[in-house]
């Protein structure tokens, strides 16, 4: 039996990833402690926590540490009764995980390249690969219902709100563009619905601040040789 | 209703051989097709159109791609015998994790130690090791990932020993001598049916990889 106690995460303010992670816990309603890490310092519990990768987010459930931000909603979703956010039957499971891991291994590793490789050839190249991800992500990808999977924001609704949210502030910061809600609008419609839910909102870091604070990474790669 | 199964695939993938090796676990009726990759059919361009690979799994006409996920849709829907996950969600999200982490890092090393030369292929090579060390550390005493029976690490990982040969005559190393608890993890799965029949011969596999590198160029 699951319980609440004892739930802790150690995040970053302003990561897409973590925000995945606040996303499952708070649509289950489940009460954790929230510890901020520093990138530049990373804590004792951090680097014993997840000594793989050494990133955030980490969830520790009674002291036991659940690490890479996808494994953590499932785990949430399993450990954690009240909506579901995986679908119920393998099918819509698997369809689920495979655009999850479509963004995470194809949208997203040419969009970071646009926006903060430090060459500009390579910063060119990379939109070009995001706008083909994203091209067939808007071609192939069907949205059945308000969300991803129906009517309550699901697992690939949590998987694709970095595109949502954080990818037209990236771009912006980083002067470039792969993506709109104009140029693709069953993503933008999709993305609308995603945004627009109350439990989502509450985990949107305002944007104003992470537009200042990749404006500022991306200001800093540009400027040094 | 009938369940039928169809892994589109190609012989030397350990992609295709986790796929194959959860079936077999599971006890699963299938029909097997050998693509050729310079000349894919239109049922695996049909069936992937996102990314035009195998392994694709196709139950009842519907398709399944990437390898991992697909394991897990066979434990999912055929949970009757054979569970490849554990049921605990701790257990779980451990056995995700390391599937994952090999996915990223075994297959990447390995590849670059056949087809990269001098400084770039010592530090795949390095990298190879520390991640086999890194995986022999999360094994423990346990005959396999899974406990006492093969679960979704094993299968995620043990289609990799397949290439060993060819990684290291290609890659100039011995592998056994550095992780020798891995191997002895390798061996002790290859007596199971199910990975046994699933798995080619490691010198198939190296006359394969000669040929491609040949192909490529690499000599």
């Amino acid at each position: 039996m699951a319980t609440n106690q004892q739930v802790k995460l150690l995040g970053f303010a302003g990561s897409p990833f973590v925000a995945r992670a606040e996303l499952a816990l708070k649509l289950k309603g489940v009460q954790y402690e929230y510890i901020q890490e520093s990138l530049t310092n990373k804590s004792d519990l951090l680097l014993k926590s997840n000594p793989v990768h050494k990133k955030v987010p980490v969830l520790l459930h009674n002291n036991q540490p659940i690490c890479e931000s996808l494994v953590i909603v499932e785990y949430v979703d399993e450990t954690w009764t009240g909506h579901p956010i995986l679908p119920s039957d393998p099918y819509h499971r698997a369809l689920s995980r495979f655009w999850s891991r479509f963004i995470e291994d194809q949208v997203m590793p040419p969009v970071f390249k646009a926006a903060w490789n430090p060459n500009k050839q390579e910063r060119v190249k990379g939109a070009e690969e995001a706008r083909e991800a994203l091209k067939i992500l808007d071609k192939e990808l069907k949205v059945n219902g308000k969300f991803f999977n129906g009517d309550s924001v699901g697992f690939l609704d949590i998987a694709a709100l970095i595109i949502f949210y954080w990818v037209p502030i990236i771009q912006e910061a980083s002067e470039f563009n792969v993506y709109s809600g104009d140029k693709y609008p069953k993503l933008g419609k999709w993305s609308q619905e995603v945004l627009n839910d109350p439990v989502v909102k509450g985990v949107l870091p305002p944007r104003d601040v992470l537009l200042s604070f990749f404006k500022a990474r991306f200001q800093s790669i540009v400027n040094s040789k | 209703m009938a369940n039928e199964v169809t892994l589109l695939d190609f012989w030397p993938s350990p992609f295709g051989m986790r796929v194959r090796i959860a079936l077999a676990e599971k006890g699963i009726q299938y029909e097997y097709k050998d693509e050729d990759l310079r000349n894919k059919s239109p049922l695996l361009l049909q069936m992937n159109p996102v990314h035009k690979k195998i392994p694709v799994l196709i139950h009842n006409g519907k398709p399944v791609c990437e390898s991992l996920i697909a394991v897990q849709y066979i434990d999912e829907f055929w949970n009757n015998k054979s569970p490849l996950l554990p049921s605990d969600p701790y257990q779980r999200a451990q056995a995700r994790f390391w599937a994952d982490y090999a996915d990223k890092k075994i297959y990447d090393a390995g590849r670059r130690s056949w087809t990269t030369k001098g400084e770039e292929q010592e530090a795949a090579k390095k990298d190879f090791i520390e991640c086999l060390k890194l995986l022999e550390q999360q094994l423990g005493d346990k005959p396999y990932f899974g406990g006492d029976n093969l679960g979704y690490v094993d299968v995620a990982i043990v289609p990799f020993y397949s290439w060993f040969e060819a990684y290291e005559k290609f890659g100039n190393f011995n592998i056994e001598a550095e992780c020798p608890k891995f191997i002895a993890w390798a061996k002790r799965c290859l007596q199971k049916e199910s990975v046994a029949k699933s798995l080619p011969d490691q010198h198939k596999v190296y006359d394969f990889v000669l040929q491609m590198r040949k192909k490529l160029g690499v000599e």
